[in-house]
C-alpha cells in the first residue's frame, strides 16, 4: 500500500468511528461538530489536539467528502470564513499554547464568529498607518480608536485588532496584534450603508475598551509581522477552490443568453465571448495555481487571481445590464438591511454590478496588486516611501 | 475535464532546455532580422539541427510509424522555444500540421522522411484559413491533373512536398506533389520570419493520398496548429515581457529606474497576469490534445484567441515601453510584433475563433436581430 493509500485507509476508519458513536441523524449539529473535531477531522493539516492529525491540507477534501455522504453537518463555513480563514491560521501561527485551545474549537464549529479590525478611515492601502492606540494599564491594555468596513462584527463574538503600541518607533514596528472581546462595553458596532442599499459592512467605535494582555498574539511590536500573516491566508483563500465551468458571474450572463433569445444581439456576441474565454481561464488558473501548490511549486498567481477576479466580475456584471436593456432599470430593493452572508452573485443585475465595484477595492486594491506584482514578482524599482524611517507619531496624518 | 496536467514535466523541462541552447547558440537576434533584407541563410542553417539532431520534426510521429512518439505537450515547449526566439523555421507547418495531415493517412514513407528530418512539407491552404472555414481552390481534372492558385501558404518556400487539396466533381482529395511541379512565388509579408508564397498550379500532377474523409482531416490539422500556435505566442509573449522588465529595470530618467514609475508597472503587473492566463490557455489546450480529452476542441480554440491577443499586446507593449528603441531596426522588438501580428491572422482571427467557440458552447451567435 502507498503512504497515500494508508492515510486514506486511516483517515477512513476514523470518520467511521466518528459516525459510529455519533449518528448524525440522532445527534446534535453543535455536538457533532464538537467530536469532529475532537477527532481531529475538522482540518487534518492542523496539529492533534487542536482539530487535526498533522497531514498535508489536501487530505482534508477525502474527510469532507466522507461525512457529507454519510448527511454529517458542516460548519457552514462561509458564515465564519473570517475565522476560519485569517483568525484560526494566526492563531495557530502566532498563538500560545492556551489561546490555541482557547480559541480554536469554538471558532471551527462556528459557536464564535470572528472579525477582523485591521482598516481604518486613515489607514487602506497603506494599513501600517494605523492610529487606533492600545495602552497598556498592568495586565490590560485600555484602547481607543476606530475601525471601518468590518464585516460580520454586529454577529462576531471576538475581532482580531491591529493596534499602535508604540508611536515613537517607524511604523511597521510600533503595532501589536491582539483578540479584542466584542461584547466589550468599549465596543460599539454601527452598520455601514454602501452603495447596494444594504449594510454588509460596520464601523467599530472603540473606546476604552479593554483587552487583557493573555489576549496578545505574538510579542509586543510584532503586530506587522503577525497581521501579514492573516494576509496571506486571505489570498490563499481567495484562489483556493475548485469550481466547474460557468460558475460565477459569467455563469448568470451565458444562462441569460441560452434562455432568453430576445435578449440576443450580435453586438454582445464577441463581447460575451472574450469573458466567456477570461473566466474559463481563471478557473483554470485556479486548477494550476493548486497543482503547483501540490507540486511544492507555490508561486506568486494569488495577487495575480484576485486583480482578474475583480476585473472580471465588474466587466460581466455590467455587460449583463446592458444585455437586459430596459430590465436593468430596475433595481430590487434599497431598503437598508444587514446580511450574514453576502452573495456577489445573487439578487438581481443592478445588486451585482454594484456591488462587484468592491472587488478592486477590498483585500487589497488592484492598483496595490499591481504594485505588488511589478515590485516583487518582475523586480520593478519599489515605490518612493518617505515615511518608512520616521517615527510614527512625525508621519502627516 | 479539468484533469489535464498544466504544468511543465520534468522532461518538457529538459527538452524546452535543449531547444533553447540551441536556439541561443545559433539565432541571434541579428541574424533573424536579415529575413527580412532577403537573406534566408539563417532559416535553412537552422532547421536542420533542429528537426534532425534534436529530433524536434518526429516528435508527433508515433514510434511505429519513425517517430519520437511524443505528444502535443513535447511539441508545444518546443513552439515556446521558437516563439521566444522568432525562429524563422517551418516547425509548425511541417511537424505540427503537414505531419497532422499525414498521421490521417496510410502515407507511411513520406511520413517517416519527416519525421526523421529528410524532407520538409507543407499543407497548401492559405495561412489565415481557420480550421472551420476552408474552402479549396483547385480542381482536378480526369486525368488526374491539378488547377488552380493558392495565395498565402505559410511554409512552402521551406517544403519539399507540398499537401494540396483538390476538388474533384463534389468530393476533396488530398494529393502529395513535388514542390518543383508547383510555381511558387514568394510573397513579401509582413512577418518575414514566416515567409508566405503564392501558388499557381498548372496541370501539375502528385499522387493522390486520402481520397474521402479529406475535409475532417484538413480540419483535425488545422485545430492541432490553433492548439499549438498558441504555444508559440505565449513564448513570443514572455519575451516581449521579459526584455521590457530588463529594460525599464536599466533605463534612468529623472533619477529613477523608469519600471519604478508606476504608470508603467503596472502596465508589466497587468501584461504578467495575462501571459500567465495565456500560459494557463496553452498547456490546457496542449493537455487536451494529447490526452484526446473530449474538452480539447473547446480547449483549442480559448487558447487561440486569448494567446493570440496577449501576444499582439505584449509585443505592443514591449515597443511603446522600450520608448524610442523600440520602434527601431536594431532593436529586436520589431521582429516580435510582425510574428505576434501575423499570428493572430494566422488559423482564424480570434473573432472568427470566438465566433465558432460559441456555437461549440451553446451560445450562439443570434442569427438574425
Amino acid at each position: 500500500m502507498t503512504t497515500e493509500e494508508s492515510v486514506r485507509a486511516d483517515l477512513k476508519s476514523r470518520v467511521t468511528a466518528l459516525l459510529d458513536t455519533h449518528d448524525p441523524r440522532s445527534t446534535d449539529r453543535l455536538e457533532f461538530l464538537r467530536a469532529q473535531f475532537d477527532a481531529g477531522l475538522a482540518w487534518v493539516h492542523y496539529p492533534e489536539g487542536l482539530g487535526g492529525l498533522g497531514l498535508a491540507r489536501s487530505h482534508q477534501s477525502y474527510v469532507t467528502e466522507l461525512l457529507s455522504a454519510a448527511g454529517a453537518p458542516d460548519n457552514n463555513p462561509r458564515r465564519i470564513g473570517i475565522g476560519l480563514g485569517m483568525a484560526a491560521p494566526t492563531i495557530l501561527a502566532y498563538g500560545t499554547a492556551e489561546q490555541q485551545h482557547r480559541f480554536l474549537r469554538p471558532l471551527w464549529t462556528g459557536e464564535e464568529v470572528w472579525c477582523q479590525l485591521f482598516s481604518e478611515p486613515g489607514a487602506g492601502s497603506d494599513l501600517a498607518a494605523v492610529a487606533t492606540r492600545a495602552v497598556r494599564d498592568g495586565d490590560t491594555w485600555i484602547v481607543n480608536g476606530q475601525k471601518v468596513w468590518t464585516s460580520q462584527a454586529h454577529l462576531a463574538r471576538w475581532g482580531i485588532l491591529l493596534a499602535r503600541t508604540d508611536p515613537d518607533v517607524p511604523k511597521h514596528r510600533g503595532m501589536s496584534y491582539f483578540i479584542c472581546d466584542m461584547q466589550d462595553p468599549g465596543v460599539e458596532v454601527r452598520p455601514l450603508r454602501q452603495i447596494t442599499g444594504e449594510a454588509e459592512f460596520n464601523e467599530v467605535f472603540l473606546s476604552e475598551a479593554r483587552i487583557p494582555d493573555t489576549q496578545r498574539l505574538g510579542a509586543e511590536g510584532e503586530g506587522w509581522r503577525v497581521a501579514n500573516a492573516t494576509l496571506m491566508n486571505e489570498r490563499v483563500a481567495i484562489g483556493g477552490n475548485a469550481a466547474p465551468r460557468e460558475s460565477g458571474m459569467i455563469g448568470i450572463t451565458a444562462q441569460t443568453w441560452r434562455d432568453r433569445p430576445e435578449v440576443r444581439r450580435p453586438e454582445y456576441h464577441d463581447q460575451l465571448m472574450s469573458l466567456w474565454v477570461e473566466s474559463e481561464l481563471a478557473r483554470l488558473s485556479g486548477t494550476r495555481l493548486r497543482q503547483k501548490l501540490a507540486a511544492g511549486q507555490p508561486g506568486p498567481e494569488g495577487s495575480g487571481m484576485k486583480l482578474t477576479f475583480a476585473r472580471l466580475s465588474q466587466q460581466i456584471s455590467g455587460m449583463q445590464l446592458q444585455l437586459l436593456g430596459g430590465e436593468g432599470l430596475r433595481y430590487s430593493d434599497w431598503t437598508m438591511t444587514r446580511p450574514d452572508l453576502v452573495d456577489m452573485t445573487g439578487r438581481d443585475a443592478g445588486y451585482r454590478y454594484l456591488r462587484a465595484k468592491g472587488n478592486s477595492i477590498e483585500g487589497g486594491t488592484s492598483e496595490i496588486l499591481r504594485n505588488i506584482i511589478a515590485e516583487r514578482v518582475l523586480g520593478l524599482e519599489p515605490e518612493p516611501r518617505f515615511d518608512k524611517d520616521q517615527p510614527w507619531k512625525d508621519i502627516p496624518r | 475535464m479539468t484533469d489535464a496536467n498544466l504544468l511543465y514535466t520534468d522532461v518538457e523541462t529538459a527538452l524546452r532546455e535543449s531547444v533553447r541552447a540551441l536556439l541561443s547558440d545559433q539565432c541571434p537576434a541579428e541574424r533573424v532580422a536579415d529575413c527580412y533584407d532577403g537573406d534566408s541563410a539563417l532559416a535553412t542553417r537552422l532547421w536542420r539541427p533542429l528537426a534532425a539532431d534534436l529530433g524536434l520534426a518526429g516528435l508527433l510521429v508515433p514510434e511505429e510509424r519513425g517517430g519520437a512518439g511524443a505528444s502535443a505537450r513535447e511539441a508545444a515547449v518546443v513552439l515556446e522555444e521558437l516563439g521566444r526566439a522568432c525562429a524563422p523555421v517551418p516547425f509548425l507547418t511541417s511537424a505540427v500540421i503537414a505531419t497532422r495531415v499525414l498521421l490521417g493517412t496510410v502515407e507511411n514513407g513520406l511520413l517517416s522522411q519527416l519525421a526523421e528530418g529528410q524532407r520538409t512539407a507543407a499543407l497548401a491552404v492559405p495561412l489565415a484559413t481557420s480550421p472551420h472555414e476552408y474552402s479549396p481552390t483547385v480542381q482536378e481534372s480526369g486525368d488526374g491533373a491539378l488547377t488552380g492558385q493558392i495565395s498565402g501558404v505559410a511554409g512552402a518556400l521551406e517544403a519539399d512536398v507540398l499537401l494540396v487539396p483538390a476538388r474533384r466533381g463534389g468530393e476533396l482529395a488530398l494529393h502529395a506533389l513535388d514542390v518543383d511541379s508547383v510555381t511558387v512565388t514568394p510573397v513579401v509579408s509582413l512577418d518575414m520570419t514566416r515567409q508566405l508564397a503564392d501558388l499557381d498550379l498548372n496541370g501539375a500532377t502528385g499522387r493522390r493520398i486520402l481520397n474521402g474523409g479529406t475535409e475532417t482531416v484538413l480540419s483535425q490539422a488545422l485545430e492541432l496548429g490553433t492548439a499549438l500556435l498558441a504555444s508559440e505566442q505565449l513564448g513570443l509573449a514572455q519575451w516581449c515581457l521579459d526584455a521590457t522588465v530588463a529594460y525599464l529595470g536599466e533605463r534612468i530618467q529623472f533619477g529613477r529606474t523608469v519600471g519604478g514609475f508606476q504608470a508603467l508597472k503596472h502596465r508589466l503587473a497587468d501584461l504578467y497576469v495575462r501571459i500567465e492566463a495565456a500560459r494557463t490557455a496553452a498547456r490546457y489546450a496542449a493537455g487536451t490534445e494529447a490526452d484526446r480529452d473530449p474538452d480539447r476542441h473547446v480547449a483549442a480554440l480559448m487558447a487561440s484567441t486569448y494567446c493570440s491577443e496577449t501576444a499582439v499586446a505584449a509585443a505592443e507593449e514591449c515597443v511603446q515601453l522600450h520608448g524610442g528603441i523600440g520602434m527601431t531596426w536594431e532593436h529586436p522588438a520589431h521582429l516580435y510584433l510582425k510574428r505576434a501580428q501575423a499570428d493572430q491572422l494566422a488559423l482564424g482571427s480570434p473573432q472568427v475563433i470566438r465566433r465558432r467557440l460559441g456555437d461549440l458552447v451553446d451560445l450562439p451567435m443570434p442569427t438574425s436581430s
